[in-house]
């Protein structure tokens, strides 16, 4: 570099630095260990009282539920005599033979056990019908069905070695097999619009398929109980409240003054009422309304009902996606010539959508927790089911083991709900990177 | 700034105008609630004309091109586009859309979809047209914005001029005969500017009948038949680039240009 340079410039870089690797403390373990819990003395304290807690806790609680529990008895008595005399007086464990005992009714309610492999494919075909509208491929499909069928595989194993008969090749272990290997070959992204087709056609194969006709046996909506009760409500509630959600949400949004105000008082009023009391309606104000004689079922009054107090919640949320959209958007897609289902179909709702995701879950899971509110009506849902439990003799006693296994039972549901919109999440904020 | 001009220096000015008429507005008035945006607003564009409008902010130059492809309604006058009124009925609107293409301040590219997808989707749901052939003349488009090998990059990872090429690709995919441009270099950094108004200097010589809302005077010199300064919604003065810039005759367009000039 010459003099003259050096005198004009006040500063120029003469070596290029390598990149060096970041300070223990902020990567690693230890790293996250020091950010996140050790990060300020407050931060230090509540850390070791948590601790301390779970430890204080814990082996309790596993003591409980796992070293001391039972799981083949056939009354609360013989379970404490069984505790009693493995663990000594005054032990206490979980009495999990009432779950047992009870695995059948808790799935199915009344459903007449000789039809339950129907539910079993519905449930099967659900699963089918909502992996091309939740994941791009089919892969997953054929993952699912090869964790059924070794599941299935497990159970008659175990079956056999306790004595009990299990028929390994049934209806549903069919379709497993069916849609799994189709799943395999056909299922890259391009079959995707295929497949959404057997989604469409679901609704009307699970309607058949649970109560009946089209020449399979009839069964009464007096019989569905348990979580099939839950999944039917839920999975219905669901499927009607995105798009009902998104019409009001539009519709609330019009520049149509009718349109907006029917809307607007629609999502005004079920959002200011109770879902109880909607249900109270359904099941016994409608029966004032309807011609006597006719016998509109119940199951279904609920669902009209629950579906029309989530698509109200399901409106207000997307309507916020919809705010949240830049007013350039809307403009750039009509000074292009798009008419407005187009521009809210192809630019909007995705946008608005995948900005609501939160929110809609949020819905959702709130919706699918709901459900256990049909039990105040008397229908025989997890907790309907639970009553006649509590109040028998042979099981008089047992709160605990109930509540855990349908709590247990619903995590798992909403959690996975939670799992998958933040799966989504990623997904899409890696295909548009803002 | 307002002094970047495009280096091809070829003489757009010159091109031929023809006698057919593209737009024609004719005692055009706007409120919003009271306010008198648009006062009495008369201007008539010839096919291939190249009109730059320019005026302080809050002018209503914005509402002024806003109006011609009815993002924003009229109260009173006319509006009449390739021989189509606008009037309130939505398909003589998306008729007039259709044919009139617009580039944003700020680009509003569809960020969820690529960039050939952007170009593409007017042309496949509005003028029906196959996606192979959508996607051909798309290519061929973001060919002549010269960054084709952007198509299947998303909005969000391009620059600032690049979008705004994107965006003058869309527009071109649907194959307007009226371009309306709202300070489209106004939101870009200064060397991004020039891209952009290169290639609004290759649309312009291409004969394509353009308005352009813009403070680049370098541009309305080299590309405008005629600028247009508004001020307070009313057209103040109309004049070729040469007389305009050299002998303003009105006022406010003296102190219009002192202040835009000054730096
Ligand atoms: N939606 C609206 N509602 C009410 N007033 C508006 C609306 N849009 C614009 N205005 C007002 O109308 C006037 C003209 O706005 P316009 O955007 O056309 O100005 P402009 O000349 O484009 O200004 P700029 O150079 O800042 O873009 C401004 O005073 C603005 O405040
Ligand atoms: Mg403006």
């Amino acid at each position: 570099m010459s003099d003259t340079h050096a005198e004009t410039v006040a500063y120029v870089a003469k070596t290029q630095y390598d990149p060096q690797p970041p300070p223990v403390a902020s990567s690693g373990v230890l790293g996250w260990l020091t950010q996140n819990l050790f990060s300020s003395i407050s931060n230090t304290i509540v850390t070791v009282l948590a601790i301390a807690l779970i430890i204080y806790m814990l082996p309790g609680m596993i003591e409980w539920a796992v070293l001391h529990s039972v799981w083949n008895a056939e009354s609360i008595r013989e379970c404490r005599e069984i505790i009693t005399n493995a663990f000594g007086e005054g032990a206490t464990g979980a009495c999990w033979a009432v779950i047992h005992e009870r695995f059948g009714q808790f799935m199915y309610g009344y459903y007449p056990p000789s039809l339950r492999w129907r539910p079993d494919l519905a449930a099967v075909l659900l699963i089918v019908a909502m992996v091309p509208v939740l994941f791009r491929t089919m892969r997953p499909l054929a993952v699912a069905m090869g964790v059924l069928l070794a599941a299935k595989a497990l159970f008659a194993v175990y079956a056999e070695l306790t004595g009990g008969n299990a028929e390994l090749v049934g209806p549903t272990t069919i379709a497993a097999v069916i849609f799994g290997v189709l799943a395999l070959v056909f299922g890259s992204e391009k079959t995707r619009p295929y497949w959404l087709w057997l989604t469409f056609a679901y609704p009307v194969a699970a309607y058949f398929l649970l109560w009946g006709g089209l020449g399979l046996e009839t069964v009464e909506s007096s019989r569905f109980g348990g979580f099939l009760l839950t999944a039917v409500i839920g999975v219905t509630g669901i499927a009607g409240s995105l798009p009902l959600g998104i019409l009001l949400a539009l519709g609330r949004r019009s520049n149509l003054p009718i349109l907006k105000a029917i809307c607007t008082i629609f999502i005004e009023f079920i959002r200011g009422v109770p879902l109880i009391t909607l249900l109270f309606v359904a099941s016994t104000l409608l029966n004032y309304f309807l011609p006597p004689g006719t016998n509109f079922n119940i199951v279904l009054r609920v669902l009209i009902m629950v579906t029309l107090f989530a698509s109200a919640y399901m409106a207000e949320v997307i309507r916020g996606g919809l705010a949240a959209l830049p007013k350039g958007q809307y403009e750039a897609a009509d000074a292009l010539g798009l008419d407005y289902w187009q521009s809210m179909r192809l630019i909007i709702l995705p946008q608005a959508l995948k900005i609501s995701i939160p929110g809609i879950v949020n819905t959702f899971i709130g919706l699918f927790k709901d459900t256990t509110l049909v039990s105040i009506i008397a229908l025989q849902d997890p907790l309907g089911l639970m009553k006649p439990i509590l109040s028998n003799s042979t099981w008089n006693g047992i709160v605990w083991e109930l509540y855990i296994f349908i709590a247990f039972m619903f995590f798992i549901c909403c959690f996975a709900m939670s799992r998958y919109s933040m799966f989504l999440e990623t997904r899409l904020r890696a295909a548009d990177r803002r | 700034m307002a002094n970047v001009a495009p280096t091809s220096e070829a003489p757009v000015g010159a091109m031929s105008v023809s006698n057919e008429t593209a737009i024609q507005i004719v005692g055009m008035n706007k409120w919003y609630g009271e306010f008198h945006v648009l006062k009495n607003v008369d201007l008539t564009v010839k096919k291939g004309e190249r009109i730059v409008v320019c005026g302080p902010s809050g002018s209503g130059k914005s509402t002024l091109i806003r109006c011609i492809n009815a993002l924003e309604k009229h109260q009173s006058g006319k509006i009449i586009v390739d021989g189509i009124e606008l009037t309130s009925d939505l398909k003589k609107i998306d008729e007039i859309r259709k044919d009139v293409g617009m580039v944003f301040q700020h680009f509003n590219l569809f960020p969820h979809l690529t960039i050939l997808e952007n170009c593409t989707l007017a042309p496949i749901w509005v003028k029906k047209m196959p996606k192979k052939k959508a996607n051909e003349i798309a290519m061929e488009y973001l060919s002549r914005v010269k960054i084709p090998e952007q198509a299947n990059k998303y909005p969000g990872q391009l620059s600032g001029g690049q979008q705004q090429r994107v965006a003058i690709a869309r527009s071109l995919c649907m194959n307007p005969s009226v371009m309306l441009f709202d300070e489209p270099t106004s939101a870009l950094d200064p060397e991004m500017i020039k891209e952009v108004l290169d290639t609004m200097v290759d649309l312009a010589q291409t004969g394509m009948t353009m308005i352009c809302v813009t403070h680049e005077m370098g541009f309305a010199r080299q590309v405008a038949n005629r600028v247009v300064f508004m001020d307070q919604g009313q057209i103040v003065e109309s004049n070729a680039p040469e007389p305009f810039f050299l002998n303003p005759q009105h006022e406010r367009t003296k102190l219009f240009l002192s202040q835009i000039l000054a730096h």
